[in-house]
């Protein structure tokens, strides 16, 4: 018998994923530290948005909209503090993406790579709408809703979280 | 109320958060309006936290780069030294031209006083340890801070040109907003022509130059160099070459520029150690220099000058590229 123990809605079978201790923190500050370190060397992987995977794959793993929602605010405030965004900015939208993916991760079994990339692509994409509305209604910057660059960033980041969850995958109780 | 507030926890838990952090943003908006200066704790705490491991991994990349470039990677030297050697003689030809070209430059370069000027900044070197965790923001993390004397709005370049400027200051850290930043700009002028006009980032790898006049003559491989109007930059660093001008909406034209440093590939940098205007001559003194030299815009506030120009004859064709 381990940690994990199962939620079963209708016919579903969702089982509630538990890690090693500290890996939740270990993993939210290497992945704010690759974030920040990494683009100095290789500036094209500035394109990903790691704390905003992990915030997803925390959140469809622990399937608790509170763990999900808070781990998002953590994640997000540490963003904002090491950017010149307002104190809030990455906050707000994390802690929206930490609750829709832990609310969702509780719902629907989101191991399947595919579900994982479409879950991410559409993530990616309502966090960036949820930063964009914010920057309009409180920052009075006219961000634009859509780009490419949006679009290709959706792509590369939905493909690097079915990876990056896979390893993650090896780092929970079993 | 209480028992729906229970049935509901985590939507009240989602509500309460989003809420407190609306109204922080809103708190931070209002305190930046009024007191640029302040810094939230959490963000020095956040910054004191992951600035030893990002000075860290510089360190360690540093040294497995060097370790790897010193002893592993020698396979190609005795064919690299060959090629160095025929290098090396070209390049003496080359000196030998420039020494020419050299002289002439400190010649004409004198008589703006423009050495002396720059010789009088104090400078700093230091490395790029981290950029933006937020791919919409261009900023940087340099491992030198106030211990080092670096503060706030000091200029930042790189032997190519203009990099930025100093948002922040911490005790070993400090924060560079990058001229590519939708919040950055420059006092700058056109190299050939003297037009100014402050130039601004957009968020993308290119910047703007946004107060030239659509009766302007502008010419796409213009260089464009520093007004010194800012009190940040001295006169004359490269800011960038125009790629691209259009006729815009009256009355400004539309002007592209490509930084002239390699801002999405910065390793080290250079900080300008003054917050103090710097020492430009005075038109007066610069036309006793220069002779019929007037350089406008040395101790002008930094402003958008629309389509602003500095008619110096003498000036323009003494004035040489760094």
């Amino acid at each position: 018998m381990n940690d994990t123990f199962d939620l079963r809605i209708g016919e579903s079978h969702i089982e509630v994923h538990k890690f090693r201790g500290g890996t939740i923190l270990f993993v939210t500050l290497a992945a704010l530290i690759v974030q920040a370190f990494v683009p100095v060397y290789f500036p094209k992987v500035g394109i990903l948005d790691l704390p905003l995977l992990i915030t997803i794959y925390f959140g469809l793993s622990r399937r608790n909209p509170s763990t999900g929602l808070l781990l998002g605010t953590a994640i997000g405030l540490l963003q904002d503090s090491l950017s010149k965004t307002p104190l809030g900015l990455f906050g707000i939208s994390k802690t929206l993406i930490g609750y829709a993916a832990s609310s969702i991760g509780g719902k629907l079994d989101t191991e399947h790579p595919a579900a994982r990339f479409a879950l991410t692509a559409t993530f990616f994409a309502l966090h960036h709408g949820i930063v964009v509305l914010i920057q309009r209604l409180l920052l009075a910057h006219a961000e634009p809703w859509f780009t490419t660059r949006l679009a290709i960033a959706a792509l590369v980041n939905s493909l690097v979280a079915v990876v990056l969850y896979f390893f993650l995958d090896r780092l929970r109780r079993s | 109320m209480v028992a729906i507030a229970s049935r509901h926890r985590s939507l009240v838990l989602l509500a309460i958060v989003v809420v407190v952090q609306v109204m922080a943003l809103a708190i931070q908006i209002q305190h930046t309006g009024t007191e640029g200066d302040n810094r939230s704790l959490m963000r020095s705490w956040s910054i004191g936290l992951i600035s030893p491991f990002e000075r860290a991994g510089a360190w360690g990349v540093g040294k497995v780069r060097g370790t790897w470039r010193h002893y592993f990677a020698l396979s190609d030297a005795a064919h690299e030294n060959e090629r160095l050697k025929q290098e090396n003689d070209a390049l003496k030809l080359e000196i030998t031209q420039l020494r020419g070209k050299a002289s002439e430059a400190d010649r004409l370069s004198r008589l703006l006083n423009f050495r002396e000027s720059q010789a009088k900044v104090p400078m700093i070197g230091a490395r790029v340890i981290a950029a933006s965790p937020d791919a919409n923001s261009a900023v940087i993390y340099i491992d030198r801070g106030s211990r080092d004397g670096i503060r706030k709005n000091m200029g930042v370049i790189t032997a190519d040109g203009v990099v930025g400027k100093v948002i922040e200051s911490f005790s070993n850290t400090a924060q560079v907003l990058l001229l590519t930043d939708r919040e950055s700009g420059v006092g700058a002028m056109i190299e050939e022509s003297r037009i100014q006009s402050p130039v601004r980032g957009l968020g993308e790898p290119l910047i703007s130059m946004s107060y030239v006049s659509n009766d302007d003559e502008v010419k796409v491989g213009e260089h464009v160099v520093t007004s010194g109007t800012d009190r940040i930059f001295p006169r004359d660093l490269p800011v960038g070459t125009i790629v691209d001008v259009k006729q815009g909406p009256p009355p400004f034209k539309y002007i592209r520029l490509r930084p002239s440093a390699q801002l999405e590939k910065l390793e080290e940098v250079i900080v300008l150690l003054t917050m103090d205007p710097l020492a430009l001559k005075k038109p007066a003194e610069s036309s006793e220099a220069a002779a019929p030299s007037s350089p406008a815009s040395t101790d002008a506030p930094a402003k958008p000058a629309a389509g602003k120009r500095t008619q110096e004859p003498a000036a323009r064709t003494a004035e040489k590229p760094q």
